[in-house]
C-alpha cells in the first residue's frame, strides 16, 4: 500500500488531478512501468514494427468488427444478402467490410513477419519462454478467429471452408464423430452452425485473445525485449541510475519510431482496400460470393492464403507417408538410443514411445495422421524455447549455413503456402511430402544441429551506429 | 504436514469445500456444453423423403436433400455396371466389407453394385474425407486431371479422391472409406424412399 501523497496546495489543477487518482489507481506507475520507463534496447530494426503494427490491425479489427455486427444478420437464409448489403446499402459499409475482410489478412502478415523476427534472434530463448507461449496462443486464436470469421458471409467457400475444417475433427479415433456434431450443432453445417460460430467469432475467441494479449505484453515488459544481436541489455546497466546502458524508454523513442512504421503500413493496407480489396482472389476468394450451397461443393476449395501452408501438410499425409513417417520413426529411435545424450531409462522410452507410434500410425487412417500433422505443425512452435540448444540467441552469431537451413524454411514455407492454394496433383503432393518433413525436421532436429559449427563471438553491448 | 500452525479441522473442511466447489462447478458447465448438442429441431429434421425416378435416363443421375446431404440416384447404363468389375482391383473395399454398418447399413446393398438393383444406385454425396460433394466424371478414358485408364465414377475437387460408379473409393487416396449407402427402399419400380429402408 502506496503512502497517500500529497501536492503542493499552489500546484496546477491538471496535477491535483493526477495526484488525486494516482492515489486511487496506479496511472503514472503504469505510463512509467511500460512507456516512458521502459527500456528497449536501442538498436531495434526493420523488424521490430510488427509487434506494435499487429496491434494496431487488433483495434481496426475489433472496431470495424463492432460496426459490421450491427447490419449483419448470422442466420442461413439472411447472412449472404445481409454482407451484400452492407457492401451495397450501408453508407460507406463497403469501406467497413473491406477494412475487416482486408484486416484479417493483414493480421496474418504482420503476425507472421512477428513471428519470424522472434525465430531469427532467439527472442523466445530463456527468459522469454512465457512471451512465446503466450505468442503462440495469440496465433492459435487467431487462426479460430479467422476460420469461424470466413464462414459468417455464407459463400460457397465459407460453408464448404467450413465443412472441410468441421470433419477435421470427425477423423479423431473413436470420439471424432460426436465431436463434429457438438461442433456443428446439427449434422451437417447449417444455420446452428453459423450461429455458433457467430457468437465465438463476436465475443468468446476475441475476449480471449484479448486476455492473451495483455498477458503477452506483461511477460515482456517484466523480461525485456529481446534484440538484433540477442544481447541482454540488463547485464550492463549505468551504476548511478540503474538504467541499462543500451536502453532507451520506449515513449518517446519507440512510440515516434513505430509511427513511422504505422505510417507505411496504413499506406498499404489502404492501398489495398481502395484498390484491391480482393487482391486477385487471395484475400476474398471469387467462389465467396456464390451463396453457400449445402448440394454442391465448387469445382476447387482452398482456404484463404494464410491456412495453406498448414492445408498442404494435411494433404500431403497419405498413406505412402503415413509409412515412411513409421520408418522415420523408427531410424530416428535407433538413432536416439545409440548417438543421443539421455540415460538408459530415456533410452528405452524413447524405444517404447517409438514401437507404440509406429503401431499407433498403422492402425488409424492416414486421414487422422493428416490431421495430426496439421496441429503439430502449429503446435510444434509452443515447445521452440525447448528445442534450440544453439549457444548464442541471434542469427547474426551463428554459423552461415544456420542462415541458410532458416533461408530454406521460409522458401519451403511459401511453397507448401502456394501448393495449398493449387488443385490436388501427383507432383504438388510430393514436394508438399518433402516440405512438411522439412518443416518437422527443422524443429525436431533442432536440439541436434543447432550445437553445431562454428559459432561467433557476442559482444557485450548492442552494435548501434547513431544515425 | 507436521506443522503446528496447521488446524487440521480447518483445512479437512477447506478441502470438502473446495471439492463440493469444484463439483458444482463442473455440474453446471454440463447443460452449457450440452447446449451444444444439435436441437430437437435438427434432430426432427432428419424424415425420410419421396423421390420419383421415372423421368431419370440411363446414365443421368438425381441429386436430392437428405437431412441436409446431397444423395445422388443414378440410373447407370451396362457399360458402368460392366466398368466395375475392371475396377474391382483398383479400389480399397470392394466388397463394403468396411465399417458396413456405417457405409452400407443394408444388407440388400452389400454386394459388387452397392445396391438393391443393379442399375439405381442411391449413395450420399459426400466424400469420407472431409465432407466435400464429388464431381461427376462419368466419361471413361484419358481426360485432363484423371487417370489415363479412367473407368468413369467420381472425382473429390477437395483433396482429389477417387470413387468408381459404384461409389467405391480408389486405393491410396486421402478418403478412407466409401460413399455412404443410406437406407432406402422402392415403393414401387419408380418411387424411391430414402431414409428408410422399409417399405
Amino acid at each position: 500500500m502506496a503512502e497517500f501523497k500529497t501536492v503542493p496546495a499552489n500546484a496546477p489543477v491538471a496535477d491535483k488531478l493526477l495526484n488525486w487518482v494516482d492515489n486511487r489507481f496506479p496511472a503514472s506507475k503504469l505510463y512509467k512501468e511500460h512507456l516512458s520507463e521502459y527500456y528497449a534496447p536501442k538498436n531495434f530494426n526493420f523488424w521490430y514494427f510488427f509487434g506494435s503494427l499487429a496491434l494496431l490491425v487488433l483495434v481496426i479489427q475489433i472496431v470495424t468488427g463492432i460496426f459490421l455486427v450491427m447490419n449483419y444478420k448470422p442466420d442461413a437464409a439472411m447472412a449472404f444478402a445481409s454482407v451484400e448489403y452492407i457492401m451495397r446499402d450501408v453508407p460507406w459499409g463497403w469501406l467497413v467490410r473491406y477494412m475487416h475482410s482486408t484486416g484479417a489478412s493483414a493480421f496474418f502478415v504482420v503476425v507472421y513477419l512477428h513471428m519470424w523476427r522472434g525465430m531469427m534472434y532467439g527472442s523466445y530463448r530463456k527468459p522469454r519462454e512465457l512471451v512465446w507461449i503466450f505468442g503462440c496462443a495469440i496465433f492459435l486464436c487467431l487462426m479460430a478467429e479467422a476460420f469461424m470469421g470466413y464462414l459468417l458471409p455464407w459463400g460457397q467457400m465459407s460453408y464448404w471452408g467450413a465443412q472441410v475444417i468441421v470433419n477435421l475433427f470427425a477423423a479423431v479415433p473413436f470420439v471424432g464423430p460426436d465431436l463434429a456434431l457438438l461442433i456443428r450443432g446439427d449434422y451437417v453445417v447449417s444455420d446452428a452452425t453459423l450461429n455458433r460460430f457467430f457468437s465465438f467469432h463476436v465475443i468468446a475467441v476475441p475476449l480471449v485473445l484479448l486476455g492473451l494479449v495483455v498477458a503477452h505484453i506483461i511477460a515482456l515488459h517484466e523480461v525485456g525485449s529481446n534484440n538484433p544481436d540477442g544481447v541482454e541489455i540488463k547485464a550492463k546497466k549505468d551504476p548511478k541510475t540503474g538504467i541499462p546502458l543500451d536502453g532507451i524508454p520506449f515513449h518517446p523513442y519507440y512510440t515516434v519510431h513505430d509511427i513511422l512504421g504505422v505510417s507505411v503500413f496504413l499506406m498499404i493496407f489502404t492501398a489495398i482496400i481502395f484498390f484491391a480489396p480482393e487482391l486477385g482472389g487471395y484475400f476474398l476468394e471469387y467462389n465467396n460470393f456464390i451463396p453457400a450451397d449445402p448440394l454442391k461443393t465448387p469445382a476447387h476449395i482452398a482456404p484463404v492464403w494464410y491456412f495453406t501452408p498448414y492445408y498442404s501438410m494435411l494433404r500431403a499425409t497419405t498413406d505412402p507417408m503415413v509409412n515412411v513417417l513409421a520408418g522415420l520413426i523408427a531410424v530416428g529411435a535407433l538413432l536416439a538410443v545409440f548417438r543421443g545424450r539421455l540415460g538408459g531409462g530415456a533410452k528405452v522410452a524413447m524405444l517404447v514411445a517409438a514401437v507404440v507410434s509406429i503401431v499407433l500410425l498403422k492402425t488409424f487412417d492416414a486421414k487422422f495422421w493428416g490431421v495430426v500433422v496439421m496441429g503439430g505443425a502449429v503446435v510444434i512452435l509452443f515447445f521452440l524455447p525447448w528445442l534450440d540448444y544453439s549457444p548464442v540467441k541471434s542469427i547474426r552469431y551463428r554459423p552461415g549455413w544456420h542462415k541458410w537451413l532458416y533461408g530454406i524454411f521460409v522458401v519451403n514455407f511459401f511453397v507448401l503456402g502456394y501448393l495449398g492454394i493449387l488443385p490436388p496433383s501427383d507432383a504438388g503432393t510430393l514436394v508438399s511430402q518433402v516440405g512438411t518433413f522439412y518443416y518437422f525436421g527443422f524443429f525436431l532436429l533442432m536440439p541436434w544441429w543447432t550445437t553445431l559449427g562454428a559459432f561467433k563471438p557476442v559482444p557485450d553491448r548492442v552494435n548501434f551506429a547513431a544515425h | 504436514m507436521s506443522d503446528p500452525q496447521v488446524d487440521r479441522s480447518k483445512r479437512t473442511w477447506l478441502i470438502a469445500s473446495t471439492c463440493a466447489g469444484v463439483a458444482g462447478g463442473v455440474a453446471t458447465a454440463v447443460p452449457f456444453v450440452a447446449s451444444f448438442q444439435p436441437s430437437e429441431r435438427a434432430r426432427a429434421a432428419g424424415a425420410a423423403v419421396e423421390v420419383d425416378i421415372s423421368a431419370l435416363k440411363p446414365g443421368e443421375k438425381l441429386t436430392v436433400e437428405w437431412r441436409g446431404k446431397p444423395v445422388w440416384i443414378v440410373r447407370r447404363t451396362p457399360e458402368q455396371l460392366e466398368s466395375l468389375k475392371q475396377t474391382e482391383s483398383l479400389v480399397a473395399d470392394p466388397k463394403s466389407e468396411r465399417k458396413p454398418e456405417e457405409f452400407t447399413p443394408m444388407e440388400t446393398t452389400r454386394n459388387e453394385w452397392r445396391s438393391i438393383k443393379p442399375e439405381i444406385l442411391v449413395v450420399v454425396g459426400i466424400c469420407s474425407h472431409l465432407g466435400c460433394s464429388p464431381s461427376d466424371k462419368f466419361t471413361p478414358g484419358p481426360q485432363p486431371s484423371m487417370p489415363d485408364d479412367w473407368h468413369g465414377g467420381f472425382l473429390c475437387p477437395c483433396h482429389g479422391s477417387l470413387f468408381d460408379m459404384a461409389g467405391r473409393v480408389y486405393k491410396n487416396k486421402p478418403a478412407p472409406d466409401n460413399l455412404e449407402v443410406p437406407p432406402y427402399a422402392f415403393l414401387s419400380d419408380t418411387r424411391l424412399l430414402i431414409g428408410e429402408a422399409k417399405a
